[in-house]
């Protein structure tokens, strides 16, 4: 095992683990903060793949802006372990099964996937910025630009439900 | 010495410069404190510290043990681990930034070229971004997990600020970004050197713009809302006492000693001596970093001068002049930086 596999593997887990930390704790506070471990131990794996852009996005946009938002709404309404309202026992059951019936669906599309051919290549430059940049502004510049107005329209929106009177 | 494809020396290498670079910032942060104090009497028309020893000069190392022998208290209702969790996330962020800046030019020992810069990453600015961006958690965790009304709201308040001023900063950066063409920190340094004039003459709006959110950033007056005693008693760390409270407030100036750095770096030249070429490469090195180190100085000693003249703005002011002022003033600059650099490539 070189570098390189040793981290990916201590990543995976990393991320594996507290993804799964973030669904079975009680408390939300911890869920959103183990969230932010997931999202960062993600960004590793975005390193090792090369992304350096998507990675330090990834870092700046979910862990660093959302995420803080998520804590500001969690952190007011001050949603406590034992404020927490009972839920309906077939309301628990259902959910079991809807996602009992995603994970077949996942299963049974990637069964016959060839794995090789899908391996993101780690030795490409194509995550570094600048090549980022230049393939963003020729090759998918429609795209891109047809993204971006819907970012505005979503902050246009954002400001109209912000003012009320 | 390979093990594990690993450069063994290159790593030592890097592990000696983290714990040099570390110690050195938290001296500084050290004698931040001494400074603010001296800065503060001298304003006022006062003396200032001036009992432990000479000009006072041992009074941050009385400081400091006075905080490690205060009681270490826990409120009752508080969360434990966030609450522990809080300040030592504040420092970790405040630390993390100094790893891509450059600080002085190459040494050279024993025929090696040692670079002293942790990491040349070719995302250096956005790297302190995303760090920065991490920084707002500490005071989040802190002020919640005191279970305090008045630490919850400065913490609320804090977090907002940050959010805002951090939009505003990225804005006037792009514009610097624009006419670099890099984001590694240093080659803009470089750069700076081989065009040999620096980029404030460039960008001296963008540097305004970025300076005022660096302020902000920091929670220096006139933005220390989230310390507002006046409102909120004491502000986030209310609750913080020993050096839990300790590291809060050192983590400020921590984050005070790198965003001069960076200021420095990214408008200033960096490292980059004007007028001056230095053949040998290991004195040049130690000449760049003493020159980097006086710019860093000079506007440490403006973010002081600035708390003790400005007073602090009120919460709506912050931030109309956050999302009204700057914001605009950042998009026209970069516009017109954009319209320029086009004009200029099409001739």
């Amino acid at each position: 095992m070189n570098v390189t596999q040793i981290l990916f593997w201590l990543l995976s887990a990393l991320t594996v683990f507290s993804a799964l930390v973030v669904i079975t704790r009680k408390n939300p506070v911890y869920s959103v903060l183990w969230l932010i471990i997931t999202f960062i131990s993600i960004s590793g794996h975005y390193i090792l793949l090369n992304a350096q852009f998507l990675a330090v996005v990834n870092v700046i946009v979910y862990a660093g802006a959302i995420m803080v938002l998520f804590l500001f709404v969690i952190m007011l309404m001050n949603l406590n372990a034992d404020a927490e309202p009972q839920k309906n026992k077939w309301l628990q059951f259902a959910g079991v099964i809807a996602g009992g019936c995603l994970a077949l669906v996942i299963i049974a599309a990637l069964k016959n996937v060839d794995a090789k051919a899908r391996i993101a290549e780690t030795g490409s430059d194509i995550g570094l910025i600048e090549n980022l940049g230049k393939v963003l502004f020729t090759q998918y510049v429609l795209p891109f630009e047809i993204s971006s107005v819907l970012f505005l329209s979503a902050m246009v929106g954002a400001v109209v439900i912000g003012k009320k009177n | 010495m390979h093990l594990l494809a690993i450069d063994w020396i290159f790593l030592l290498e890097k592990l000696i410069l983290i714990v040099i670079i570390i110690s050195i910032s938290l001296g500084v942060a050290m004698y931040s404190t001494w400074w603010e104090r001296k800065v503060a009497a001298w304003i006022q028309d006062r003396i200032g510290p001036n009992r432990a020893g000479p000009l006072g000069l041992l009074q941050p190392l009385a400081d400091g043990l006075k905080l490690f022998m205060k009681e270490e208290i826990f409120p009752a209702s508080s969360n434990k681990i966030l609450f522990l969790l809080g300040p030592c996330l504040a420092m970790l962020t405040a630390m993390m930034t100094s790893a891509v800046v450059p600080w002085a030019s190459h040494l050279h020992i024993a025929g090696r070229d040692v670079p002293l810069q942790i990491a040349d990453v070719n995302i250096g600015i956005l790297y302190v971004f995303g760090v920065v961006s991490m920084g707002v958690y500490g005071v989040m965790i802190g002020g919640w997990a005191s279970n305090n009304k008045f630490s919850l709201m400065a913490a609320v308040r804090g977090a907002s600020q940050i959010i805002s001023y951090e939009l505003a900063m990225g804005l006037a950066l792009i514009a610097l970004v624009l006419h670099t063409g890099s984001l590694s920190l240093g080659v803009i340094v470089e750069q700076q050197a081989h065009q040999g004039y620096w980029n404030i003459v460039l960008q001296p709006l963008g540097f305004l713009i970025f300076f005022v959110c660096a302020l902000a950033e920091c929670n220096r007056t006139p933005f220390d809302l989230s310390e507002a005693e006046s409102e909120l008693n004491f502000g986030y760390h209310q609750e913080y006492s020993s050096m839990k409270l300790g590291f809060y407030l050192f983590a400020e100036y921590v984050n005070m000693f790198i965003s001069s750095v960076i200021m420095a770096t990214l408008y200033f030249g960096g490292y980059h001596i004007p007028f001056i070429h230095i053949a040998d490469p290991n004195f040049a090195a130690l000449a760049g970093f003493i020159f980097l180190f006086a710019k860093t100085a000079a506007f440490i000693t403006v973010f002081m001068w600035i708390r003790w003249t400005v007073p602090r703005f009120r919460y709506d002011q912050l931030m109309n002049l956050g999302w009204k002022g700057l914001i605009p003033l950042a998009l026209i600059n970069l516009l017109i930086t954009a319209v320029v650099i086009l004009l200029h490539t099409q001739h």
